[in-house]
């Protein structure tokens, strides 16, 4: 180790990979991991909610968790995202969608209306 | 992609209850769920609460998992990390006070009553990090303080940096590290030595164990820092070979640092050079004394040496030496990184910062646990530890181990520091916190301690290789009820001789615990030696089992228990029972207690 510069590239380059454990996010995304949850696609949109944070470096910003059933079986894979009081639930989520909500709404704070659930029906 | 982390203590204690196999199933039942490339597994050092062990955090959630056993691993699988259901019955969130939080609730670790009143400075890293992997104590902002001693610091700043913090030595002294610093610097030699004294040796006590098993990094990035700051190229950690666990993680987080160049020539390209190896301790109580540690490690046999001269003079191979604890070096980086003002608005006007304790004896939380000084004692044993278990009474507290005394229950609410238990007999010590409850003899408390110093004297002067043994011989007779009161005067006496005239830490302090006990608990020994009573119904000498005669139904467990056959049945039939009752022969009793454990109507009793 010949410079501080040196000891920083690899303190940025580990920072992501345990700042799981501070618990700093301000963000929290919960998907819906029950069986229905499961049947309806709910692993792969869990995992490109964990890979579109990671790839776009916010993983100091949102966490992603699992969560039991959320009780609306009909609109899985279902996620809310959590931020401070307010929570925004999207609904019938593929990782394409997701791609996007990290995009517009983990990364730039607005809600992408056209998945969430008031929208569903329409 | 990572999207979850388990976190599994890999400490000492953990590990004896059967950590490492926990680790090996989290890993096969990944696999067979097909999400082993989603989560990772993390061997920690200790996360402090023992009693509650195997323990596992899992991370986003930050779900604190207690008592994990080989068949709840499957669950935690299948449950949690696939469905994102919490295991409840395994759930550890427990706030302290009476406060019930229901078992599906989910409590973050720094809101349990364990943990809220924790302040983690020395243990920051302990349970958070994976010890064996350097960077993610890097990424914990490990290195950079001695990266900022190197390029922004010069040696004589880091010594005041130390100073101004109010540091004193964790190890038992509690002497300012600063001055220690300072002292060194000062001896122009072409050879200086940093010593790390891990020879942590007082019954109970294991917070040096936690850090080098948790935090290594720490330890080396301290020693290098002072070395740079007192002008040593080479340093020792001196360690207990009984730490199987702490030397091999110690000695992995060596080579790491070296092959990183954080140990070796031109650190930082600063031209500072410094490396440093271990020595392993065979066991011996005596070498946690500083003369005798460094005796040890040049090769000799382990015993101390008269001082003056100090080691800041003439220390380790006859060269000026600073010797610290594990835990006070645990503090300097955070120091050097957060300044010395923040280190000093913890903790009270003479003791600065945390101080780790082992919490253990009649406790409910056992483990360990730092707090900022000026803590008091009934907040670490109710809020902290939980209180005593099966709700009895809080008796006593022993501090400092065989070195220390006991602080008495009316003076539970003394806020614990350096000087605040100097005052009053007792000692810091290394940090050893047992507590007894109302069933704990005091003079038996003494004994055992002295037991302890008797067989870890190292034999080299005479006020402690026979001043203890004679004093052991005179605590015998009292507990066997052969005691007079001129016993308790010559008891008092040899103690003082003994204090003022050993040659080293161990000889001075052994009478401690005789001595405290004296002072907060003399009724108890008057009542040995004048009543022949043991108040707490510890000593068996004084011993007597008998049987409540209206109590005995007569039915007999007790005869078929006893192993000598000293019960037998009488004549006598107890109103409204049909079977007569037993009475116990005094002459055969041996006193072991087995039948008034096996007695169901409460019939049998001592006195």
């Amino acid at each position: 180790m010949k410079s501080l510069a040196e000891l920083a590239a690899i303190r940025e380059k580990m920072k992501d990979k345990v700042i799981l454990r501070e618990g700093s996010a301000n963000k929290r995304v919960v998907v819906g991991m029950a069986t229905c949850g499961i049947a309806a696609g709910a692993r792969p949109v869990l995992n490109a909610f964990v890979s579109e944070i990671n790839a776009a470096g916010l993983s100091g910003e949102a966490s992603v968790t699992q969560t039991g059933c959320i009780g609306i079986c009909q609109y899985e894979p279902v996620a809310e995202v959590f931020e401070g009081d307010t929570k925004t639930t999207y609904v019938k989520l593929t990782p394409e969608k997701v791609a996007e909500i990290v995009e517009k709404h983990i990364k730039g704070g607005q809600v992408v209306q056209a998945y969430t659930i008031g929208n569903a029906d329409k | 992609m990572i999207r979850s982390h388990v976190l599994i203590c890999g400490g000492t204690g953990c590990t004896s209850s059967g950590s490492a196999k926990l680790q090996e199933l989290f890993a096969q039942y990944l696999e067979e769920n097909g999400i082993a490339d989603e989560v990772k597994i993390v061997q920690t050092g200790c996360f402090g609460l023992c009693a509650l062990g195997p323990v596992v955090i899992i991370y986003p959630e930050g779900t604190f998992y207690s008592r994990v056993e080989a068949t709840d691993v499957e669950e935690i699988v299948k449950e949690h990390l696939l469905k994102g259901r919490l295991v409840e019955r395994l759930v550890y969130n427990d706030v302290g006070g009476d406060v019930e939080v229901p078992k599906d609730v989910m409590v973050s670790l720094n809101e349990t009553g364990f943990y809220k009143k924790q302040v983690r400075v020395a243990l920051r890293n302990c349970g958070v990090i994976n010890p064996e992997n350097i960077d993610e104590y890097i990424a914990m902002d490990g290195y950079a303080a001695l990266g900022k001693c190197l390029t922004e610091y010069t040696p004589e700043q880091v010594v005041q940096v130390i100073t101004d913090s109010g540091l004193r030595g964790r190890g038992g002294g509690g002497f300012p590290t600063g001055r220690k610093w300072a002292l060194t610097a000062m001896n122009k030699a072409d050879q200086k030595y940093v010593v790390c004294n891990a020879d942590e040796g007082d019954p109970g006590a294991f917070m040096d164990r936690s850090v080098l098993e948790g935090d290594p990094h720490a330890l080396i990035e301290a020693m290098a820092i002072a070395g740079y700051a007192i002008g040593a190229t080479q340093g020792y950690v001196y360690v207990r070979a009984e730490y199987p666990i702490a030397v091999r993680r110690l000695q992995i987080a060596i080579d790491q640092a070296r092959e990183y160049g954080l140990l070796g020539k031109d650190i930082f390209g600063s031209g500072f050079d410094y490396d440093m190896e271990i020595r392993l301790g065979a066991g011996a109580f005596v070498c946690g004394e500083e003369t005798a540690l460094m005796t040890s490690i040049e090769g000799n046999r382990g015993e101390p040496r008269p001082r003056p001269p100090y080691p800041a003079v003439k220390g380790l191979f006859g060269k000026p030496t600073v010797e610290n604890n594990v835990e006070t070096f645990a503090n300097i980086p955070q120091i050097i990184l957060r300044g010395a003002d923040w280190f000093a608005s913890m903790g009270t006007e003479k003791s600065k910062g945390t101080k780790v304790f082992a919490l253990g004896g009649n406790i409910n939380n056992t483990g360990l646990v730092e707090i900022p000084m000026g803590t008091t004692l009934r907040e670490i044993v109710y809020d902290i530890g939980g209180g005593i278990p099966g709700g009895k009474q809080f008796k006593a507290a022993q501090t400092g181990g065989p070195s220390g005394g006991c602080i008495p229950a009316n003076l539970i609410d003394t806020e614990i520091d350096y000087d605040n238990l100097t005052a009053i007999g007792c000692m810091m010590g290394s940090g050893g916190l047992i507590v007894m409850d109302e069933d704990t003899c005091m003079v038996d408390i003494a004994k055992f301690f002295l037991e302890f110093t008797v067989d870890e004297s190292c034999g080299k002067c005479t006020p402690c290789r026979v001043g203890t043994k004679r004093l052991l011989e005179i605590l015998d007779k009292i507990t066997e009820g052969k005691g007079t009161l001129e016993d308790i005067d010559r008891l008092e006496e040899l103690c003082e001789y003994i204090k003022a005239n050993s040659l080293c830490g161990l000889g001075q302090t052994a009478p401690n615990p005789v001595l405290s006990t004296l002072r907060f608990f003399r009724d108890e020994y008057i009542a040995h030696v004048v009543d022949k009573k043991c108040p707490a119904g510890v000593c068996k000498s004084m011993l007597m089992f008998k049987v409540e005669a209206d109590k005995c139904i007569g039915c007999g467990k007790c005869v078929k228990n006893c192993p000598v056959d000293a019960i037998q049945k009488t004549d006598y039939v107890a109103p409204g029972h049909k079977l007569p009752s037993v009475a116990i022969d005094t002459d055969k009793c041996i006193k072991c207690g087995v039948c008034m454990a096996n007695c169901k109507f409460g019939a049998i009793i001592k006195e």
